[in-house]
């Protein structure tokens, strides 16, 4: 039986987003108070104890990235935080930051202590400009009662956070370009290397990891790493927030243990597929993400085991689509997302994504010709290669995937039909 | 050309941020609020540019990069359909036709009276009661037509 655990959630919707007084009365800060009287490479030893990868997509073991820029001669000058999650079906952060945002602002807290960081950034996108109120006021609350600012709980560790807003652009929670957002400018990626652990915001040493991230920091350090990585798999330590979307009865955010097969996710947690429909497929860490059908669903969500089967957890995103969908106008959808978001840096991104929608446009009206499957397949393998980020790299895992498990209904496309009925050449030709 | 009320705003957002280059983005955000047809006129981008010492072409980049931002006026409220991959099979479509019917324009059009512009966007994160709009800062989802039309009286009352 699937389990919902609340280790990291189990504030939200009990307290006042960003009150301090309900936050530490519901246990929080405890981890802070007990980070200040260790020393800080013990708080590194838990953190890579506890197992937790970075929750923003490209799973990098934290401790480890702590490790390292603690080696580094020149320590983190920045604890930068990534709250753009634009990746379609992604909404965790949202969560956290509209309903317990203290606990990020302890985590980043934390992580200051350790470098000896005297500024912070969140950086959030400007489609959540809504939650300014809240984000402001935890900010202030905690300044208040002097868990952040000047000396803090009267020590001579001091530590500002400043929010900075974003403006609408998905290649912004790349990193680099969000540092470059932060700085006043257009959001394109930098080259990599040099890593941002050495060379980051203002060309300086940089800490940055996903709002989720830092969230897990407080829970590891108040009840060490091992208690928070037994509630995971040997390669996934503790829990995982993921995002239901689409076709499924229960959709939300659900805190899950790590080894939680998707089929428990989908079925015992989300309620299945509404309306008496089947299930078709399922797109797993969002629009970037990879699609796969039934047969995978027995997959646990754990990094290994889902590498193993060549899927990728990415944001958390589980997107459910029906049969009622076709595959290829999803394709289309999907697309089109890649084209407005791409920032034109690179030819293989901005150029890609525009002939792979012009393609597939062929499909749904029965125009496409067999040798248009070799060109999709040709296209998506140039931008997996060369694009300049993973933007583009990752624009077409969709597609591969789907002509992989779905040719079928490429096929059938060619030959002018569309079995869920949506592409609109079924009308015309009735 | 005849110079933009808002112009007269310019100084007293840059001096908001200290008349930092790096708080830019943050600056069009609030001219752009503070312009009432959600968009940032010409002239204050230029007047910007001249405050921060910085090339009108710079300003002009950052304000076009970023899809939140308007050169043209707008609709008061610009009301964004969702289009990315879980509103999309959730029947955003429907949604983008129940606007249009409500309002009587088309997507990417405004009002005759300039309070509503319709028009698509990316994801905004309201995956979980998609298909999902936004207008303004707030999410609405679950959308019935009765739904809709109430919203859109809301507004229209404010």
């Amino acid at each position: 039986m699937a389990k919902i655990v609340k280790l990291i959630s189990k504030n939200f919707g009990n307290i006042t987003p960003g009150s301090v007084e309900d936050y530490v009365k519901a246990g929080g800060y405890a981890g802070l108070r007990k980070a200040m009287q260790m020393d800080p490479q013990k708080i590194i030893e838990e953190v890579k104890k506890s197992n937790l990868m970075g929750r923003g997509g490209a799973g990098y073991p934290t401790g480890v990235k702590w490790e390292q820029a603690y080696a580094n001669p020149n320590k983190p000058e920045y604890v930068v935080c990534n709250g753009d999650e634009g990746e379609p079906g992604t909404y965790k952060d949202r969560f956290i930051l509209s309903k317990d945002p203290l606990r990020l602002i302890e985590g980043m807290t934390i992580a200051a202590y350790v470098f000896k960081i005297k500024e912070g950034y969140i950086y959030v996108r400007g489609e959540y400009l809504g939650l300014q109120d809240i984000i402001n006021g935890a900010i202030k609350n905690a300044e208040k009662a002097n868990y952040l600012g000047d000396n803090i709980l009267g020590s001579d560790f001091s530590f500002h956070i400043q929010v900075v807003w974003g403006a609408g652009a998905y290649v912004c929670g790349e990193n680099t370009a969000l540092l470059e957002s932060i700085e006043g400018k257009s959001g394109r990626p930098r080259k990599k290397p040099p890593y941002l652990t050495h060379v980051g915001l203002h060309q300086a040493p940089t800490l940055l990891q996903n709002v989720e991230t830092y969230s897990n920091i407080s829970y590891i350090v108040e009840h060490g790493g091992e208690e928070y990585a037994s509630y995971g798999t040997k390669y996934s330590g503790g829990t995982k927030l993921v995002c239901l979307s689409g076709n499924v009865v229960n959709r939300g955010v659900y805190e899950i243990p790590f080894g939680t097969p998707i089929r428990e996710i989908l079925y015992e947690i989300g309620g299945g597929i509404p309306n008496g429909r089947k299930l078709k497929f399922v797109q797993l860490g969002g629009s970037s993400g990879a699609c796969f059908k039934d047969d995978k669903l027995d997959t646990p969500m754990c990094y290994k085991a889902l590498r193993d089967n060549r899927l990728k957890l990415g944001s958390g995103a589980l997107l459910v689509v029906d049969d009622s969908n076709c595959v290829i106008d999803f394709l289309k959808c999907i697309t089109e997302f890649f084209i407005h978001e791409s920032c034109g840096k690179c030819t293989p991104c901005r150029e890609g994504n525009t002939r792979i929608y012009e393609t597939i446009d062929k499909f749904s009206k029965g125009e496409a010709k067999l040798e248009d499957l070799s060109t999709l397949s040709r296209l998506s393998e140039v931008m997996k290669n060369a694009s300049f980020c993973g933007l583009g790299q990752a624009a077409t895992t969709a597609l591969t995937d789907c002509m992989k498990y779905m040719k079928d209904e490429f096929l059938e496309h060619i030959d002018g039909h569309c079995r869920a009925g949506v592409c609109s050449m079924f009308s015309e030709e009735e | 050309m005849n110079e933009t009320p808002l112009l007269s705003q310019v100084d007293s957002i840059i001096e908001k941020y200290d008349g930092s280059k790096e708080r830019l983005i943050q600056m069009l955000l609030d001219l752009q609020k503070a312009s009432g047809q959600n968009h940032i006129p010409g002239d204050c981008i230029i007047k910007l540019s001249d405050k921060l010492n910085m090339p009108a072409s710079a300003v002009f980049e950052v304000a076009t990069f970023y899809s939140m931002f308007n050169m043209e006026p707008k609709g008061k409220y610009i009301i964004e359909v969702c289009k990315s991959a879980p509103c999309h099979v959730s029947g955003s479509k429907n949604v983008s036709e129940m606007f249009e019917d409500a309002l009587k324009i088309k997507m990417g059009e405004t009002t005759p009276d300039n309070l509503f512009t319709l028009q698509y966007s990316s994801c905004f994160g309201g995956c979980d009661v998609s298909p999902a709009v936004k207008i303004d800062d707030t999410v609405y989802g679950n959308l019935t037509m009765e739904k809709i039309n109430e919203i859109i009286d809301m507004y229209r009352r404010k």
